[in-house]
């Protein structure tokens, strides 16, 4: 889902970069020496996941994996996804460049938020890997957030003109099936993820995965 | 593998190769906010005409690297093709009990025009540049190190998760995997993927730990060594003096009609 140059209104534009910056400064604020490479490797993951094709009816759509990058980065999803981005935009022509705090904003904003109460929910209910608990967890991570970054594509098309909206509700009705599949494969990597690491599971959930470095020091 | 090929450097030896990386990115921003404020046609035209005197300077490819920048997602082509039909005005042409207007369909051309010019002098300019470079020419137009160091990582490592994920694949194929619309499709994809993050944080764990060796402390050597020349001078000027003539035309048009 990028927007592309030339469709946002200067208001809309100026507003969603400005938030962007902030969600990236506070992302970058998370990160540190030791914790870069992982958020590095983590987006390196990311990235080639974006280009992961999957069979969706007829079609196929290409996976985001945005809620699961919320979970494992919190934050630092802002800036992971500024970089995923930019790298797009630069090399491969996907996107644009007026429009990458938009588009920034719109994958990462709901991912971390859905990401941050997910760790909230894995801290509260002691859930083992292989549950399916977990499974349901994941695929709510990964269908909402998909679902909220398409819902906010629409909310910044339909605030740059009123011509945007019947194009933005027509996307709301498309992206369901793609929202369900994007949140089985969450659910499936996450289960295969803690299954094999499981103590990345209080890890993630205490926000402490770009901490456990430090704590093995101490 | 395509991908790293296209992180690398493509200059070729055009004539932009010289160009001091930090002027490729800050003309290509430029050039976008300028595109971006237009609204006459031809001052549009113009600069799309621009974009593809800038792909030729710059020696890329020119067929995949228009396929590359024609490529839009489908959902922003859906938006373009409804357009006509959700902006009032003269009807031109009316299909299905709709009406499209001429309006409608002149908007959709201007976010066409704009898209696929500031694409195309983003991947002239800077995509010709290596991935790495552009990091440092990055961290020379002050972006915070933090930002920069994610941005070597992701591209160092890039590469290489891409070239695990490739084999992972050819051993699900050579098990006779066959992607479907089935939950049995989405799950074997899903660990996939989850096998990747698995090894990733292993590999970062090892990347860290050599880092840590070598006594890193936290900052990378910027190893190019960027002269901003007359060249670059005698670019930037040229650069200026377009973008206020694209402005100007676009005033004078605007204000005509």
């Amino acid at each position: 889902m990028h927007i592309v140059d030339g469709v946002l209104g200067p208001p809309v534009l100026i507003g969603a970069s400005l938030l962007a910056v902030a969600g990236v400064a506070r992302g970058l604020s998370a990160l540190d020496t030791e914790s870069i490479p992982r958020a590095g490797l983590l987006t390196a993951v990311f990235f080639i996941a974006s280009l992961v094709h999957v069979p969706i009816g007829p079609s196929s759509a290409h996976l985001m994996l945005t809620g699961l990058m919320g979970l494992l980065l919190g934050w630092a999803a802002f800036p992971a996804v500024l970089v995923g981005l930019l790298l797009q935009a630069a090399f491969f022509g996907f996107g644009g460049l007026t429009v990458i705090g938009a588009n920034t904003l719109n994958l990462a904003l709901p991912a971390v938020l859905i990401g941050l109460l997910a760790r909230h929910v894995l801290a509260r209910f002691d859930i083992s890997p292989r549950s399916a608990t977990l499974l349901v967890a994941g695929f709510f991570v990964g269908a909402l957030s998909f679902g909220a970054s398409a819902l906010s594509v629409a909310g910044v098309l339909a605030l740059s003109g009123s011509e945007f909206l019947a194009a933005a509700r027509l996307i709301l009705i498309v992206q369901i099936p793609v929202m369900l599949v994007e949140g089985a494969i969450t659910a499936a990597t996450l289960r295969l993820l803690l299954t094999v690491r499981p103590e990345l599971l209080p890890a993630v959930a205490g926000d402490r995965l770009f901490a456990t470095e430090h704590t093995q020091e101490a | 593998m395509q991908i790293v090929d296209a992180l690398s450097d493509r200059t070729g030896h055009g004539p932009l190769r010289a160009l001091d990386p930090r002027l490729r990115i800050a003309a290509a921003a430029l050039f976008a906010l300028v595109v971006v404020s237009l609204s006459d046609r031809v001052a549009l035209l113009t600069a799309l005409g621009l974009a593809i005197a800038l792909m030729l300077a710059a020696r890329l490819p020119a067929v995949p690297t228009l396929r590359r920048m024609a490529a839009m997602d489908g959902f922003m082509l859906a938006i373009l093709l409804m357009l006509p039909f959700t902006v009032p005005g003269t009807p031109i042409f009316a299909w299905g009990g709709f009406s499209a207007s001429a309006q409608g369909l002149a908007k959709a051309v201007e976010i066409l025009l704009k898209a696929n010019a500031v694409v195309l002098v983003l991947l002239a300019l800077v995509g010709s540049l290596d991935a790495v470079t552009l990091g440092h020419a990055l961290a020379r137009l002050r972006m915070p190190a933090n930002l920069v160091q994610l941005l070597f990582f992701t591209v160092r490592y890039i590469g290489v998760i891409g070239e695990e994920y490739a084999r992972l694949r050819t051993a699900m194929r050579a098990r006779g995997f066959r992607p479907s619309n089935s939950l049995h499709t989405y799950r074997s994809i899903g660990y996939l993927l989850g096998m990747l993050l698995v090894r990733s944080l292993e590999r970062s764990e090892r990347i860290l730990a050599a880092m840590r060796c070598r006594g890193f402390q936290g900052r990378f050597y910027p190893l190019d060594d960027f002269a901003y020349g007359r060249a670059d001078a005698l670019f930037a000027g040229l650069a200026l003096m377009t973008f206020a003539c694209l402005l100007i035309v676009d005033r004078v048009h605007v204000t005509a009609v």
